[in-house]
């Protein structure tokens, strides 16, 4: 999880534009990976309510409801690492927030998705879309939360850890299935 | 300076060290002849394989820019990667995910199986079936082909056993955890399977057949192959009597190189095979190499795939275990009543979870999409691999409004799918469905098509030099030295993943390129 706890704090000697900040929430599965902790994302380039109303953008992509905010906050650091390699996907991103207006963070889920379906088309929309499932599905708290367990080489693959532990189907006859290695 | 001379003449040049670059390297030096292998991609290795999925991506795809047009589905949901295959030295068989069935000897003759099949573009093989299985059985020995020899079948995972369940409740019954290039037990110096799932990242046991740990390291045992890796082949030259006579490359620092060669063979996967003979051209060959028919890029197939994934009330963990360790072969038969011809296999499949959403579902967002994902754990996957028709206008052809680093025109990918490939695919679909459901599937999600893996066809052999690019043993009808070593060559698609059967013909061709230079005929 070192990922997580750093969450780039390093760049707090730089100028920073923006921070998220939260709380994991107990008795989350983050929480079994990082407990007690409280987690900052600092931004390089957008500014905090540009993040906030990035972040909100993300849930509502990708509405998980338990899943915590620090996994969202990923996607907008992922955003805002973006931007500040490229001004013109700056500028996409924050016109494209503009255009969706200061009270689209805190709006109802409903109103959000209404918003969200009228700039559908539009590239700053797809490129969010696309970074969001990029982020969001591939950090250390999202696997947690969807209870995938990653590689497994390192720990000798799955063949002492489950790979064949279904118990609510009957099992395959031998002849089309195979024998488990020595020692398995 | 490299171990074979720039201006050596007397080299056999091969493009691609994959499953027909790889396995062609192997068999030319074992029999005592020089060969130089051009290998786009940098060298990995067991250790150096990334286990992040999103890493490991970059680190093994062939990522240089192409375009597409067409109806398929791919054009839509994936415009700047209409394939998916690798830049690495082993190409492809780094990520494959090692199923390794035979073609049908039906499959074969799929135009007099089929017969005349409107807009389809069809041709028998030049190969009768009884001589492509005397190499078959030699490939299956070279891979260690589970089921095959005596080699025992992989042991059934928690994703197979939903797959099973569900095939026998709808009656099938060839279905086993499947023909694999991934070792059940300890063979060829390599280890048995530890069931990690990672097959697509490159499997760190060296468990899985991959000509980077195997047919690559015993050709420069020979002493006799000279492997050059991010090497770039831009162009293949002849002289006046139109053989090939050198491979015009870029080198690791961008350095144009040039080297002579006595025989050239292509083997840079379905997309790149053709470019290379298109990029080409010259005035004697002004349409490209060994592309006097205009075949060339012609008849691309890419096999109908999709996943269906099903979702339960329980536990399936389905990213335990060999990724493709099952099959169901019962639609593997020309069955025209089902109202397409050719047949296809079931196959299990499943994706890690930061890919899964990205290739795995169909475009979307919001609170539909992300129950999908909430799902995860509780979610069983296969997919259709099926024979998709050939037909004239699929192609891949030179976009010249969009060049790749080195100046040159990249490939345009041309597929519009044929009625059969859809009604096949629909077929496909409803029966997987069906499975699942016959399991307690309380939804069933379709998969889109995905970037096409299994790229073929698209400079083949044919009987008939107007049909096709090259003879039996993929020797171009045009120019004598010039050989296609990889899908590209393959008549038809089949329902078979390619990979066999392209290492079967590499055999095949080794054998008749080395009684060709020995008699002096190439």
């Amino acid at each position: 999880m070192d990922e997580l706890v750093t969450l780039n704090r390093r760049e707090l000697l730089k100028t920073t534009t923006g921070l998220l900040t939260g709380w994991v929430v107990a008795g989350s599965p983050l929480a079994l990976i990082a407990p007690g902790r409280a987690w900052a994302v600092d931004l390089t380039t957008l500014t905090s309510s540009e993040g906030a109303a990035l972040m909100s953008m993300a849930r509502t992509i990708a509405p998980h409801d338990k899943l915590d905010d620090a996994a969202y906050a990923l996607v907008v650091q992922a955003v805002d690492s973006d931007a500040a390699k490229d001004a013109n996907t700056h500028k996409m991103i924050r016109e494209g927030l503009a255009e969706l207006g200061r009270g689209f963070a805190a709006s109802p889920e409903n109103e959000r998705v209404e918003a969200l379906k009228k700039i559908e088309p539009s590239a700053f929309f797809q490129t969010i879309r696309l970074k969001t499932l990029q982020a969001l599905y591939s950090s250390p708290i999202a696997y947690a939360y969807f209870g995938y367990e990653g590689e497994a080489f390192s720990k000798g693959g799955y063949l002492f850890r489950g790979f064949n532990d279904l118990r609510w189907l009957p099992e395959v006859p031998a002849a089309e299935s195979g024998p488990l290695p020595d020692g398995a | 300076m490299p171990r074979i001379e720039f201006q050596d003449e007397s080299a056999v040049v091969i493009i691609g060290s994959g499953a027909g670059g790889g396995t062609l390297a192997h068999e030319l030096t074992t029999r005592g002849i020089k060969v130089v292998v051009l290998e786009a991609g940098k060298r990995q290795s067991t250790a150096s394989f990334s286990q992040v999925p999103g890493a490991a991506f970059l680190q093994l795809t062939w990522l240089d820019p192409r375009t597409q047009s067409g109806d398929w589905g791919v054009a839509k949901n994936f415009p700047t990667l209409p394939v998916w295959h690798c830049k690495t030295v082993g190409g492809t068989t780094v990520h494959w995910t090692a199923a390794t069935p035979r073609f049908e000897p039906w499959e074969l003759r799929a135009r007099s199986t089929y017969g005349r099949i409107p807009g389809a573009s069809l041709i028998d093989w030049p190969i009768p079936y009884d001589e492509l299985k005397a190499y078959y059985l030699l490939a299956e020995r070279r891979l260690g082909v589970t089921r095959r020899n005596g080699v025992p079948g992989l042991p059934a995972s928690n994703n197979f056993k939903v797959m099973y369940a569900g095939a026998k409740k709808l009656g099938y019954q060839r279905v086993h955890t499947g023909h694999m290039a991934i070792n059940s037990r300890p063979y060829d110096g390599r280890a048995s399977c530890i069931q990690q799932g990672f097959c697509v990242q490159g499997c760190k046991m060296g468990a899985k057949w991959s000509t980077l740990y195997t047919e690559i390291p015993r050709a420069e045992a020979t002493g006799n192959l000279d492997l050059r890796i991010e090497c770039t082949a831009t162009r293949i030259e002849h002289g006046g009597t139109g053989r090939v006579n050198s491979v015009v490359y870029r080198d690791a620092e961008g350095r144009e190189q040039r080297q002579k060669a006595r025989v050239v063979c292509v083997a840079g996967n379905g997309i790149e095979t053709p470019r290379l003979l298109l990029l080409s051209e010259s005035s004697k060959f002004p349409q490209g190499l060994a592309n006097s028919s205009g075949q060339v890029g012609r008849n691309y197939c890419h096999q109908i795939i999709g996943f269906v994934w099903g979702i339960f009330d329980k536990p399936v963990s389905s990213w335990r275990g060999a990724t493709l360790a099952g099959v169901v072969e019962d639609e593997v038969r020309n069955d025209p009543s089902r109202g397409f011809v050719g047949g296809y296999r079931m196959e299990l499949c499943t994706l890690d979870l930061p890919t899964f959403p990205l290739v795995g579902l169909p475009y979307g967002w919001g609170r539909d999409f992300a129950s999908i994902l909430e799902n995860y754990r509780n979610m069983a996957g296969m997919l259709i691999n099926g024979e998709d028709m050939p037909r004239a206008e699929n192609r891949i052809t030179l976009n010249h409004d969009v060049k790749d680093s080195f100046g040159l025109p990249v490939a345009n990918v041309h597929v519009d799918e044929h009625p059969n490939d859809q009604a096949m695919r629909k077929h496909a679909q409803t029966q997987m469905s069906r499975m699942y459901e016959a399991v307690g599937a309380k939804r069933v999600v379709l998969g889109p098509v995905p970037p096409a893996t299994h790229n073929t066809c698209s400079a083949r052999m044919s009987v008939d030099p107007r049909e096709g690019v090259a003879n039996a043993w993929g020797q171009t009808h045009d120019i004598k030295n010039l050989f296609i070593s990889d899908g590209s060559a393959l008549p038809t698609a089949g329902s078979a993943n390619p990979t066999l059967t392209i290492v079967a013909l590499a055999l095949r061709q080794a054998e008749y390129i080395s009684r060709e230079m020995k008699a002096n005929r190439v």
